[in-house]
């Protein structure tokens, strides 16, 4: 199998044991997306040069073992993620040539793991859609059929270890934007609980909602990213003391007597009827290890994506504020006066989807509206959030698609903005309570599109999702899959 | 009340948002963010006279730590990428605010 095939936890054992270098391992992936990246953009920005001297680095270290779980790893990070160095555009022409001074503590903990950092992926820009369609890079193909979309915004991660160009990613996910491409490539994708996992360094989006997560073709890859990034930062103000279980040692196998909710109405309406059914045959799955199902209601589901759309783009309208062409990022050339500078930059720099969420944003907290929108929004939040952990009291966790579609082709929503919204409508609910959502690949549609498995979970309580999600994965190991692509 | 379409108006929340938008832009932008406001107007009736409290509530709120100077961006850092910069001064360039 070559090495590009081989997990992260693999890579990692072979390279402890000295089987194999960590410049083998990261030429390995540098040769591939050489021959791979032009048909997907999955990557913007690739630093060879640096991968392949921390990989020697590496493997000068006498004692392989007493390095990081993660060392000799390769990892592409999303380019919404601070990279001390290396090129971060945030998928957006404000943002190009942005050499950031500092990397985000995500970053910095994995590269203290020993991985290696080969690249930043493509993303819609500043996060902000749902098929990697909205970047001012260019589109980022799905692997699985190349006139689809990967899903969005961590779109070119999950293309990117789906299409095994690094065996493990990091996205952000806001509404969904880790969950969902992972769902449209067929890997698994991590939202931690808000404040599990810092956002120093992240670019902001929504600061209530953000949240860095791993993206990886197995639950157990997923686990040990996720347990060397999580834990409190004292850059983060909304980073949480909670400690750190040791997550991939959660992944036992066994999930006899575990609680798995369903919210039957919401499935059984809204959801195509293919994605519906692997959704069904996943449970029959789960229920077969031991698991049990519980029907239960979700009576303000229908609300979710409006409220979420409210705040979302309030707290945009307001992160995106700082672009004005001062500091850092595009400026315009040619205005004489302050003021000019400020909208021309801000015109020229943003792209069409990130001006429609700051206009609406900026609407819902402008006077007059601030208490009826803003507010409203927040206290409908509230409700929703009370009614998923209403449900997480009689079940370990909830089970819901990850979409109700299968990946789109390309093109097929940009006329209709509200209709690529409705995308997110089982991943926003998650993300306004700030629980902990995963989404594991549970079979394909035709013509050979992945479907993901979205598991929620109780605050703080990832280790129980992640260990239904990999007990399920034993028995049907989807994310093993690869796409046909030059090898 | 915030319940009619045509109290929206794109050019006002452009100008407050400091974007310079096209004749274009704003066209499609007062149909598209119409509709997704339109859509986003059902928050409105979302009985929520049973919640106490916003859910914007930060449970971090009261963590202090000393006032005390920590280590932070060198000027030459924070500098790096701006569009015009004086290094020797540490002052970012920009046009004059009145014309």
């Amino acid at each position: 199998m070559p090495l590009w095939d081989w997990s992260a936890a693999a890579l990692h054992a072979r390279f402890a044991a000295g089987d194999v270098s960590a410049l083998d391992i990261c030429q390995a992936f540098i040769d591939r997306i050489a021959r791979t990246n032009t048909a997907l953009n999955a990557f913007l920005t690739i630093d060879a040069d640096r991968a392949l001297g921390r990989a020697a680095a590496l493997d000068r270290e006498v004692d392989r073992r007493a390095l990081g779980p993660l060392a000799g790893v390769p990892i592409a990070i999303k380019d919404t993620l601070c990279t001390e160095g290396m090129a971060t555009t945030a998928g957006s022409r404000m943002l190009a040539g942005f050499i950031p001074p500092y990397s985000a503590t995500a970053v910095q903990r994995l590269e203290a793991a020993g991985a290696v950092v080969i690249g930043k992926t493509n993303c819609d820009e500043f996060a902000m859609g749902s098929s990697n369609e909205h970047s001012a890079f260019g589109v980022v193909r799905n692997p699985w059929a190349l006139d689809r979309t990967p899903g969005g915004s961590s779109g070119g991660s999950a293309a990117a270890v789906a299409a095994r160009l690094a065996p493990a990613a990091l996205g952000s996910d806001t509404g969904g934007s880790v969950r969902q491409p992972a769902g449209f490539c067929g890997v698994v994708g991590v939202r931690p609980t808000y404040g599990r996992l810092s956002r120093y360094g992240l670019v902001a989006f929504a600061s209530s909602l953000d949240q860095i997560g791993p993206i990886a073709h197995n639950v157990l890859d997923a686990a040990l990213l996720l347990r060397v990034m999580a834990g409190y930062d004292a850059r983060d103000a909304t980073s949480a003391q909670d400690a750190v279980p040791d997550y991939p040692a959660a992944l036992t196998g066994d999930i006899r007597g575990c609680r798995i909710g369903v919210p039957a109405a919401l499935v059984h309406t809204g959801v195509d009827e293919p994605v519906r059914t692997c959704f069904v045959q996943a449970l029959e799955v789960l229920a077969a290890r031991g698991a049990t199902l519980v029907d239960i209601a979700w009576p303000h589901a229908s609300m979710a994506v409006p409220v979420y759309y409210v705040i979302a783009t309030a707290e945009a309208s307001s992160n995106l504020a700082r672009y004005d062409g001062v500091r850092y990022g595009y400026r315009t050339s040619g205005s004489p006066v302050l003021r000019e500078m400020y909208e021309r930059s801000r015109d020229e720099g943003f792209g069409a989807e990130v001006k429609r969420r700051i206009i609406l944003g900026t609407f819902v907290l402008s006077a007059g509206y601030h208490d009826a929108f803003y507010v409203k929004a927040q206290q409908a939040r509230a409700l929703i959030t009370h009614e998923i952990e209403s449900a997480l009291e009689h079940c370990d966790a909830v089970a819901l698609p990850t979409s109700p579609t299968a990946a789109f082709p390309l093109g097929d929503r940009l006329a209709d903005p509200l209709q690529m919204y409705m995308a997110d409508v089982f991943t926003v609910g998650a993300s306004m309570a700030g629980l902990p959502a995963l989404s594991v690949p549970c079979g394909f549609v035709d013509p050979r599109l992945p479907v993901g498995l979205q598991l929620v979970g109780r605050r703080f309580d990832e280790a129980t999702i992640l260990r239904i999600a990999e007990a399920y994965e034993r028995d049907r190991p989807w994310g093993a899959s690869l796409p046909s692509l030059p090898s | 009340m915030p319940d009619r379409r045509d109290d929206f108006s794109v050019a006002h929340m452009a100008q407050l948002a400091r974007l310079r938008l096209t004749a274009d832009e704003e066209l499609l932008y007062t149909k598209q963010v119409g509709d997704i406001l339109e859509h986003a107007r059902q928050v409105l009736s979302v009985d929520t006279s049973g919640v106490t409290t916003a859910s914007s509530e930060d449970e971090a709120t009261g963590r202090t730590r000393s006032d005390t100077v920590q280590p932070s961006l060198p000027r030459d850092a924070a500098l790096g990428n701006a569009p015009d910069a004086v290094g020797r001064s540490g002052h970012f360039r920009v046009p004059k605010v009145l014309g």
